[in-house]
C-alpha cells in the first residue's frame, strides 16, 4: 500500500487570501511516495500492491509504475485532506485487506507534514520504521536502515509494519509506454472518503497563514578569502 | 443577384480546411467538440513520462553530444526501453499500439530538450515502423518489426548527389539476376546511417520506366558491399549522424523487396506525407524549448532598473512569438488528429511542417536577441536551438516544396 499525495511540478504560488494555488495546477506523484511505490514493486513476492489517493490524476501513474489496484477516496466538497484524514482512510483499508507491509512516502512535498506514517502506525498499533534508506525482508520481519543524525541505524520490525521511504531508498523507474497502456485495464475503485472512516466535519487543523519566502537579497563579490572571512566575522556568522 | 454584384459572391467551392466534417450524435458524445489540446489519459501520461525522461536522461548529455557529434548510447537504449521507438506499432510485433498522436507528443517533448534525439524517435516511428507495417510482407514484418521495436534503428536511403527534392533523377540501379538483385549506386545525406541496423534502399529496377521503376529494398547493415561513409560535419542536430551510403554490387534476394516492384517512389512520398507532421512536432518542440529557456532569463535580467521583460517593446515581441507558437501547435495537432482519423491530411501536414519550421526560425533568432550576449555563447543552450532549427526548412521537403504542395491543393480547390 502506498499513499499518494499531490504535488505541483510547477512553481508553487501562494493564492490570494492564503493557501497554495491548486487551480489549474498539474498534480503528480509525490516523489517520496514514488520511492515507496518503487520499493513495493521491488519487494513484491506475492500479493497485490494497492495504492490509495485522495486526489485523482496520480493513480493511473501509480498503476503504470507497477501497482495492481487503486482506490480513489472521494472527499466531500471543502473537506480537509491532512495527514490525519489520510491515515484514517489508510487504517480502514488496512483493517479490511490485512496487508503485511505498508510503505509510504516520508512526507508530502506540498505541506511537508511528515505525519501520515507515524499516525497510521499508532492507529493500527503496528511498529514503524520511518525515513528508510534500505529495506530487507526476512521471515516474519523486516530490516530497516534509517538515516539518523549520527549515521545509520538498523531496526528489525516484526511484520505487519509501517515503513516510510526516504530519498535514498531507491531510484524510481519511469512508467514505460506499454505499462501506461496496460494501466487503463487495472482496477480503480472509487470510494467516498466517509466509507473509509474519514469524518466530513470541519478540519481539525487550521492553517493560519501561507507566505511566499522573502525575495533573495543581492549578494556581494569579495576579492580574497581574507576579506570573505572578515565580512562573515563582521556579520557575526563565524 | 444583379450581374454587377457578381464579383462579390462567394465561390461555392472554397478552401478545404474551412469545411468541417460533422460528427454524428454531438449531444451524446462529450468529446465531439473538444479543444485541439485535449489528450486521452494515456497520451497525457505518455507526455509526462517523456518530459521526465528528456529532463533526466537526455538533458545532461545534450551539450557533449553536440560538441562531439555523437549520440549517447544510453539515450537510444532508453528510448527503446521506454517503448518510445514503437509507439504506434501493434503489440503482436513488440509495440504498444498507442495513437499516432502519441508520437507527435513524444517528439515534441524530446525536441524541447534535444531536437536530435527527437529525430531518432520521429524517424523510427513514422518511417521505419510505418514502412514495414504498411508495405512489408508478413515475413518481413515478423523478421524486422520485433527488432526495430527492441534495439535496431532503421535508415531511409532516398537522396543522392543529384537527387534531392527531385526524386525522379535517382541513379541507383538494381539489376535483376534470376531470383536476386544486384544494387549499385551511392546515397547521400542519409539520416542515422552510422547507427542503423537496417536500410531501406531506393533503387531503380528499370530506368526505362522512369520513376515507375523505383523500388524499395530492405538491406541489412552487414550485407556485403554496403558501406557507410564518413559522417557529415553539420551545423545543427549534430548528435544524429548523416552519412553517405555506397552500394557496391550488393546482392539481395527478391524477398527483400518491400511491397511491389516499381512502387518505391509512391511509398516514399506516402511516408513523407505523415512524416512531415512528425517534423512539425520536432520544430514545434524545438521552438517551445528555446522559448521556455529564454523568457525566465528576460524576467531575471535587470537593465535601467527593471527587468528586461518589463519593457513594453520586449513584451510585444515575446507575446507575438508566443502567439506564433500557439498557432504552430494548433496546425500540428490538427494535422496529426486528421491523419489519425484517416482523413486527408497532406495539405495540412505540409502547412504544419512549413509553418512550424518558419516559426522555429523566428523563435530561435528572437530568443538569442532577447538573451543578449549570453545567447550568443555556447554556455547557454539557445545558440544550439538556433543551429538545430535550420534543418527544419530543408529536410522531408524544403519549405518551397511544402508551399508547392499546398498550392497544388489550392489549384484544385478553386
Amino acid at each position: 500500500v502506498a499513499d499518494l499525495a499531490p504535488m505541483s511540478v510547477w512553481a508553487v504560488r501562494v493564492a490570494p487570501g492564503g493557501g497554495v494555488h491548486t487551480q489549474g495546477v498539474k498534480h503528480s506523484l509525490n516523489p517520496f511516495c514514488e520511492i515507496a511505490l518503487e520499493e513495493a514493486v521491488r519487494l513484491r513476492e506475492a500479493g497485490d500492491i494497492l495504492t490509495l489517493s485522495l486526489p485523482q490524476e496520480t493513480l493511473r501513474t501509480a498503476l503504470a509504475m507497477g501497482a495492481d489496484r487503486a482506490v480513489l477516496a472521494e472527499l466531500a466538497e471543502g473537506a480537509a485532506a491532512g495527514p490525519r484524514e489520510v491515515a484514517t482512510a489508510l487504517a480502514a483499508l488496512v483493517q479490511k485487506l490485512q496487508p503485511q507491509l505498508v510503505l509510504l512516502g516520508k512526507q508530502a512535498i506540498d505541506d511537508d507534514c511528515n505525519q501520515t506514517g507515524q499516525l497510521l502506525a499508532a492507529m493500527l498499533d503496528w511498529p514503524q520504521g520511518t525515513f528508510a534508506s534500505r529495506v530487507q525482508l526476512e521471515a516474519g520481519a523486516v530490516l530497516v536502515e534509517r538515516e539518523v543524525d549520527g549515521g545509520l541505524e538498523t531496526l528489525r520490525l516484526r511484520l505487519p509494519a509501517v515503513l516510510t521511504a526516504d530519498l535514498r531508498l531507491n531510484e524510481p523507474r519511469y512508467a514505460t509506454l506499454p505499462n501506461i497502456m496496460k494501466a487503463k485495464k487495472k482496477p480503480l475503485e472509487v470510494l467516498p472518503a466517509a466509507e473509509l472512516g474519514v469524518a466530513a466535519g470541519p478540519p481539525r487543523l487550521k492553517v493560519l497563514q501561507v507566505r511566499e519566502p522573502p525575495p533573495r537579497a543581492g549578494g556581494e563579490r569579495v576579492e580574497s578569502v581574507e576579506s570573505l572571512l572578515g565580512k562573515l566575522r563582521h556579520a557575526g556568522r563565524i | 443577384m444583379p450581374a454587377h454584384l457578381a464579383p462579390w459572391r462567394v465561390s461555392p467551392c472554397a478552401f478545404r480546411s474551412s469545411k468541417s466534417e460533422l460528427k454524428p450524435n454531438v449531444a451524446s458524445d462529450g468529446l465531439a467538440c473538444a479543444p485541439l489540446q485535449t489528450f486521452t489519459e494515456e497520451e497525457a501520461m505518455l507526455k509526462d513520462m517523456v518530459t521526465k525522461f528528456a529532463q533526466e536522461r537526455v538533458a545532461p548529455f545534450v551539450q557533449k553530444m553536440d560538441e562531439n557529434a555523437k549520440m549517447e548510447e544510453s539515450i537510444v537504449q532508453g528510448l527503446f526501453e521506454q517503448g518510445l521507438m514503437s509507439i504506434e506499432l501493434g503489440e503482436e510485433y513488440g509495440g504498444t499500439g498507442a495513437s499516432f498522436f502519441s508520437i507527435i507528443l513524444a517528439v515534441e517533448e524530446l525536441a524541447k530538450v534535444d531536437p536530435a534525439v527527437a529525430l531518432v524517435c520521429e524517424l523510427q516511428n513514422t518511417l521505419t515502423n510505418k514502412l514495414f507495417t504498411t508495405y512489408g510482407t508478413e515475413e518481413q514484418k515478423r523478421t524486422y518489426l520485433p527488432r526495430v521495436s527492441k534495439d535496431t534503428l532503421g535508415s531511409f536511403c532516398l537522396s543522392e548527389a543529384g537527387s534531392g527534392s527531385d526524386a525522379f533523377s535517382l541513379k541507383t540501379r538494381a539489376e535483376k539476376k534470376g531470383d536476386y538483385y544486384i544494387i549499385n549506386g551511392s546515397k547521400m545525406w542519409i539520416s542515422l546511417a552510422e547507427d542503423a541496423g537496417v536500410f531501406f534502399v531506393m533503387a531503380n529496377t528499370d530506368p526505362s520506366l522512369g520513376y515507375r521503376g523505383i523500388t524499395c529494398f530492405v538491406v541489412d547493415r552487414d550485407t556485403e558491399g554496403l558501406q557507410v561513409g564518413k559522417k557529415e560535419d553539420k551545423l545543427g542536430i549534430r548528435a544524429c549522424s548523416t552519412c553517405p551510403v555506397t552500394l557496391d554490387n550488393v546482392k539481395v534476394p527478391e524477398s527483400s523487396i518491400l511491397g511491389q516492384v516499381g512502387q518505391g517512389y509512391k511509398y516514399a512520398i506516402g511516408m513523407l506525407n505523415t512524416g512531415r507532421i512528425g517534423i512539425a512536432a520536432q520544430m514545434l518542440g524545438l521552438a517551445q524549448g528555446c522559448f521556455d529557456r529564454t523568457v525566465p532569463y528576460t524576467k531575471e535580467r535587470v537593465q535601467f532598473g527593471k527587468s528586461v521583460f518589463d519593457f513594453q517593446g520586449m513584451q510585444h515581441q515575446i507575446a507575438q512569438v508566443a502567439t506564433q507558437l500557439e498557432a504552430a501547435r494548433l496546425l500540428t495537432y490538427n494535422a496529426a488528429r486528421l491523419a489519425e482519423a484517416g482523413r486527408p491530411a497532406i495539405k495540412e501536414a505540409s502547412m504544419a511542417k512549413y509553418f512550424t519550421a518558419e516559426v522555429a526560425t523566428l523563435t530561435t533568432s528572437k530568443c538569442i536577441e532577447w538573451m543578449g550576449g549570453v545567447g550568443f555563447t555556447k554556455n547557454f543552450p539557445i545558440e544550439k536551438y538556433y543551429r538545430d532549427c535550420k534543418i527544419g526548412t530543408i529536410y522531408e521537403g524544403t519549405s518551397n516544396i511544402q508551399l508547392s504542395t499546398i498550392a497544388k491543393f489550392l489549384a484544385q480547390e478553386y
